[in-house]
């Protein structure tokens, strides 16, 4: 095996290095970011005044549709699956993944799966238009022609989803280096292994529920149709199945960042580590049993609307735990504000009010007013917004140093946040208002008492936007810079990650590293 | 070395099985299972097969108001009501109804008739005995059809319903029968 | 792309103005919906109630968490010589702030049932009302009264395409609300036509999915006459925003006379249906049919929308055989779902203009018509 990387660009295409694929990865799901970001622009800017200015309804749905499943599937889980590449096997001293050829597979079969999803736009009749959560029968009996290569499209990127879960367990559970236990591993690394147990388990539930769309449209089958002894409630029951999970595959990850974060940058150590991991493990194990709090409203009986009310009430306490273990994280501790800092304390305030908007929505007879409304949206965008886009910013910010060997400019790092932050409250902040004055989601157009505060958000929504084009443009400054960063980066961090030179050689730890206790 | 390989590829080959497990039950085991979910909770309204025990003692002392609504699902031409809006019945005594069905096109059409029924925590007290809504019903271009349903509503309705509702709604599947087919060749 | 760009520059001073302006001389209350509304009924001020103190309680436990937050923030700051300490467990608390949240979660869920079990009696109804969700529109039926209609958005296309100044019900009125009488318990029995809808009105505080094939049912009950407007809450489709629901509640004397009212006119319809028009009626009537009904899809100049929906100006159907023409309309299309049967949607009436305008605009210039009776005979004869 060659000792540096190869040139050109089979170095990418056929790489089996999880530092390269890692880099794949991130650098994919940044431009998934800018597309999805430029969707919801557009969806933006058609709201910015009451009547139809920019984009027909028909358009707009499909904007509303592209927005949500590029974001989810092409930006935030990529993203993540980035990080775990580049970081697993550095933080718990392996020398590479455990299946290192199938995770090239993995990252290359992504860019198909967009090319597909986004070619869509370009077709007769359009793209999907019928939202990020496809309920049928609008999905299958009403939907546009390019319906069939949007589920084509799913199930590669539910392959390549997969195939990462069971390289990232892989790893964990085999390449640890001698001495690093389970309840040694940073919490990272143990967030990510329930994420991709998550994964295994939800993701063939997705191609599951695509796979009967399929069969639905083209080989009169009737899962969900009523008329041949279906039901399209089912659908919603399999996709919630699936969808419930796969939202919390969007945080977990996010909670392991801000847990390496706190501790750096409060100079002391992460509070109730072993709590935190029950906390994760009880939170995956509920995500479970909650789907149908996404259709209170859809007629479920009495008792069934009430199991999952309390059963989703009860997330709230191994939430709440994490909450508090942060804030007791940083509590005495010795504070500075660096920008990865910056971005996990936003993390933590913005995600808890997601979280508050969470449980007011779990109330199932007052979920009957918030169903549906911008309040939902509002709802999880705080929690995803913050939750995910912020937590891979600071992770960036955090590790960049570490990836490239450059320092990235604070001045700059520092303004991308007030920008991202200031944006982010007046985009989300206001939804919640239009919501509870009974704004429904998804729609092209609106009642005029609605007009000001989307103005707001329009604007803000501009204003995050712009903050993001900063930080890609400090990001390449970084890594053309002549500003070099030392192997510790920053004041006494933890983690075998800061043992290895910054920029850390192509293959490292292939002598497995001690593990102090 | 070996044997960590050894150790991967037996994690390996036991998720991948977990994954494909998954996928299998989400196509083959949630639908059947929700199908068993509807029947116990009566959710959707869904009501049962044909009822097979026929003797129940009659109650006099209640009596239960049931509504019949018809209800065609778009782009179905017929004209499909029930005869009957609303009856008055005694638990545990079988009744007979009909709706009204005419097919004013002039193609051959086969239709399935969804029953559903409010509120759902009747669902399991509602029996029919016959019922239109078991099998396809054909018709002939520009033919009329009485369409029969008898039922009996179960002595042991819980006390607090008083009011059944039970729609029904006609679907177009011409295209999906087998009989349209053969009389298409 | 770059006049845009400049747009929402200028706009962007325009909010940072609107809000200095808004604050002088707008009524804010008025102007700035930030909260739920109460309703009007005993179920909406339930709900009401239980949002508000969930609220509460979320605000006092931010305070609380917030407020250790950012005491720590200013108070330990390396910058200001804090040293840090090294403390990283306690099961003592952890185990009380499991404990806690728990306690208040209870104390939420006791409210949160007691009101679900409420709106979950939908017995003993005074009236029942049959709810249809159509793309996109709705159908209201009020059971055994024999009375039944369509209820359409009546926002004029203008408005909607900033040719007209919007007016202060813009997208939230409609052609024919739904009449129910004050202090009567009301129940309503939804279900679809074609996609999954949700009927949604805040002050009723009641929200149900509309499924196709299934009947859900909710009831409520008004107390204060009024009309309330609210709109679909779930996406069906290109015209998910342009459905909205307006109920008119009224005293019961006036709700009675207006379903009277309603019925003699369902008669004197069906007596109309006798009478002939002359070729201008059908044509004025027919317009106004076509922008309501077609327009939405075939577009209100009759081009359709390419790849989509047939344009209407010089097709094959609206310049072919006329009973063809009728049959498309009656009956819908059998190969395409998106033309629906209007056969039981639209009076003979409108359907005898609407087909005679079709084949007389937009260039095309058929010549022929037809008569109310004309559309009577054939679907008595199909």
């Amino acid at each position: 095996m060659a000792h540096g990387p190869a040139s050109g660009i089979g170095r990418w295409l056929f790489t089996t290095n999880h530092k390269d694929i890692g880099t794949l990865y991130l650098w994919f799901s940044f431009l998934m970011f800018f597309i999805g970001g430029i969707f919801a622009l557009v969806i933006r800017a058609e709201l910015f005044e009451p009547g139809l200015q920019i984009v027909q309804p028909e358009f707009f749905n499909q904007m509303t549709t592209m927005h949500g499943l590029v974001m989810v599937f092409g930006a935030v889980m990529p993203a993540f699956v980035g990080l775990a590449n580049w970081m697993v096997p550095i933080m718990i001293g392996a020398p590479d993944m455990a299946l290192p050829r199938m995770n090239n597979w993995s990252f290359w079969i992504l860019p198909f799966a967009f090319s597909i999803m986004v070619s869509t736009l370009f077709m007769e009749g359009g793209a999907p238009n019928f939202g990020w959560t496809f309920y049928a029968p609008l999905s299958t009996t009403y939907a546009p022609p390019s319906v069939t290569f949007f589920i084509v499209a799913v199930h590669i990127m539910g392959a390549s989803s997969i195939m990462g879960a069971i390289n990232i367990i892989a790893t964990i559970l085999n390449l640890r280096a001698p001495g690093m236990t389970m309840m040694k591993m940073p919490l990272f690394v143990w967030t990510w292994l329930i994420t991709a147990y998550l994964l295994i388990a939800v993701m063939p539930v997705l191609a599951g529920v695509v796979t009967m769309m399929l069969m639905d449209i083209h080989f009169g089958t009737s899962f969900f149709s009523a008329a041949g002894g279906g039901d399209p409630v089912l659908f919603q029951h399999v996709f919630w199945f699936f969808g419930h999970p796969e939202v919390y595959i969007m945080i977990l990850p996010a909670f392991g960042i801000v847990s390496a974060i706190i501790p750096t940058f409060s100079r002391k150590p992460l509070f109730g580590y072993s709590s935190m991991v029950y906390a994760t493990a009880s939170i995956a194990f509920l995500s479970f049993i909650v789907w149908a709090h996404h259709m209170f409203t859809v007629g479920i009986p009495l008792f069934g609307e009430l199991f999952f009310m309390y059963a989703t009430m009860l997330i709230a306490v191994p939430t709440g735990v994490k909450v508090f273990n942060w804030v007791t994280t940083m509590f005495r501790g010795s504070l500075s504000f660096e920008t990865p800092m910056l971005f996990a304390v936003a993390f933590v305030i913005l995600f808890t009010i997601g979280g508050f908007s969470g449980l007011m929505l779990a109330i199932a007879p007052a979920d009957f007013q918030y169903h549906d409304t911008y309040f939902v949206v509002a709802h999880f965008h705080y929690v995803l917004v913050p939750g995910a886009i912020f937590s891979i910013t600071a992770a960036v910010y955090y590790w960049l140093p570490k990836w490239s060997g450059k320092m990235y400019n604070e001045t700059m790092g520092k303004t991308h946040f007030w920008l991202a932050f200031i944006g982010l409250n007046l985009t989300f902040f206001p939804m919640h208002f239009v919501g509870l004055a009974g704004m429904p989601r998804r729609i092209p157009d609106y009642a005029l008492q609605f007009a000001d505060f989307n103005m707001i958000s329009s604007c803000g929504a501009f204003l995050f936007g712009a903050a993001q084009v900063l930080f890609l443009f400090n990001i390449i400054r970084t890594l053309n810079s002549s500003h070099k960063a030392t192997d510790q980066v920053w004041e006494n961090p933890h983690g075998l990650e800061w043992t290895l030179p910054s920029p850390p050689p192509y293959h490292s730890f292939t002598t497995p590293p001690a593990i102090q206790s | 070395m070996s044997n960590a390989n050894k150790n991967v590829n037996r994690l390996v080959i036991k998720l991948l099985i977990t994954g494909v497990g998954m996928f299998a039950f989400a196509l083959f085991v949630l639908p059947p299972m929700y199908e068993v979910f509807c029947d116990i909770t009566g959710l959707n309204g869904k009501t049962g097969e044909r009822y097979e025990q026929s003797t129940q003692t009659v109650n006099e002392q209640r009596t239960i108001r049931v509504q019949f609504i018809g209800k065609n699902n778009e782009a179905m031409p017929w004209q499909f009501r029930p005869n009957q809006t609303e009856i008055k019945v005694h638990p545990g005594q079988e009744v007979q109804v009909s709706y009204y069905a005419r097919n004013p096109t002039e193609n051959y059409m086969v239709a399935q008739a969804v029953p559903s029924l409010v509120p759902y925590d009747a669902t399991d007290y509602f029996h029919k005995t016959e019922c239109f809504c078991f099998s396809n019903q054909p018709l002939e271009g520009g033919h009329e059809a009485e369409l029969v349903l008898r039922f009996i509503v179960d002595k042991d309705l819980p006390e607090h319903i008083h009011t059944l509702t039970l729609a029904y709604t006609m679907f177009d599947i011409t295209e999906y029968s087998d009989a349209a087919k053969a009389a298409a060749r | 792309m770059l006049t845009l760009f400049r747009k929402y520059c200028s706009s962007l001073f325009a909010v940072l103005l609107c809000f200095g302006v808004s604050a002088v001389y707008a009524d804010i209350g008025d102007r700035w919906h930030t909260n739920m509304t109460e309703g009007v009924t005993p179920v909406s001020r339930q709900i009401y109630s239980l949002h508000m103190d969930i609220f509460w309680w979320c605000v006092a436990i931010g305070v609380v968490v917030f407020g250790v937050m950012f005491y720590t923030m200013i108070a330990h700051r390396k910058s200001r010589g804090a040293e840090a300490a090294n403390f990283h467990e306690s099961t003592a608390l952890e185990i009380l702030w499991t404990i806690i949240p728990f306690v208040i979660l209870i104390i939420m869920a006791v409210p949160a049932t007691s009101t679900l079990i409420k709106i979950y009696d939908t017995k003993e109804a005074d009236l029942d009302i049959v709810i249809t969700g159509y793309q996109w529109k709705w159908k209201y039926e009020y059971l055994n009264k024999d009375v039944s209609y369509f209820s359409n958005l009546s926002t004029p296309d203008d408005e909607i395409h900033n040719l007209a100044e919007k007016n202060p019900n813009y997208l939230l009125e409609v052609d024919e609300p739904l009449v129910i009488p004050t202090n009567k318990k009301v129940r309503f029995l939804i279900t679809a036509n074609d996609v999954i809808h949700a009927w949604w009105v805040p002050a009723l505080a009641v929200k149900k999915d509309a499924i196709p094939g299934f009947i859900n049912e909710t009831w409520t009950y008004v107390e204060e006459p009024g009309i309330y407007r609210g709109q679909c809450a779930e996406l069906c489709g290109k015209n998910h925003g342009f459905m909205p629901i307006v109920v008119e509640a009224k005293p019961e004397a006036e709700y009675l006379a207006w379903l009277e009212d309603k019925q003699a006119t369902a008669a004197k319809l069906r007596e109309l249906t006798e009478k002939t028009f002359t070729f201008e009626e059908l044509m004025t009537m027919g317009e106004e049919v076509y922008q309501t009904t077609c327009a939405p899809c075939h577009q209100a100049n009759g081009q359709g929308v390419p790849g989509a929906f047939p344009a209407i100006a010089g097709s094959a159907v609206a310049t072919g055989d006329i009973a063809q023409h009728m049959n498309m309309v009656v009956f819908g299309s059998r190969k395409n779902p998106a033309m629906q049967a209007f056969g039981e949607q639209l009076s003979e009436v409108k359907i005898a203009s609407v087909i005679t305008y079709q084949r007389n605009s937009f260039g095309n210039n058929m010549g022929d018509s037809l008569q109310p009776i004309d559309i009577l005979n054939f679907k008595e004869s199909k």
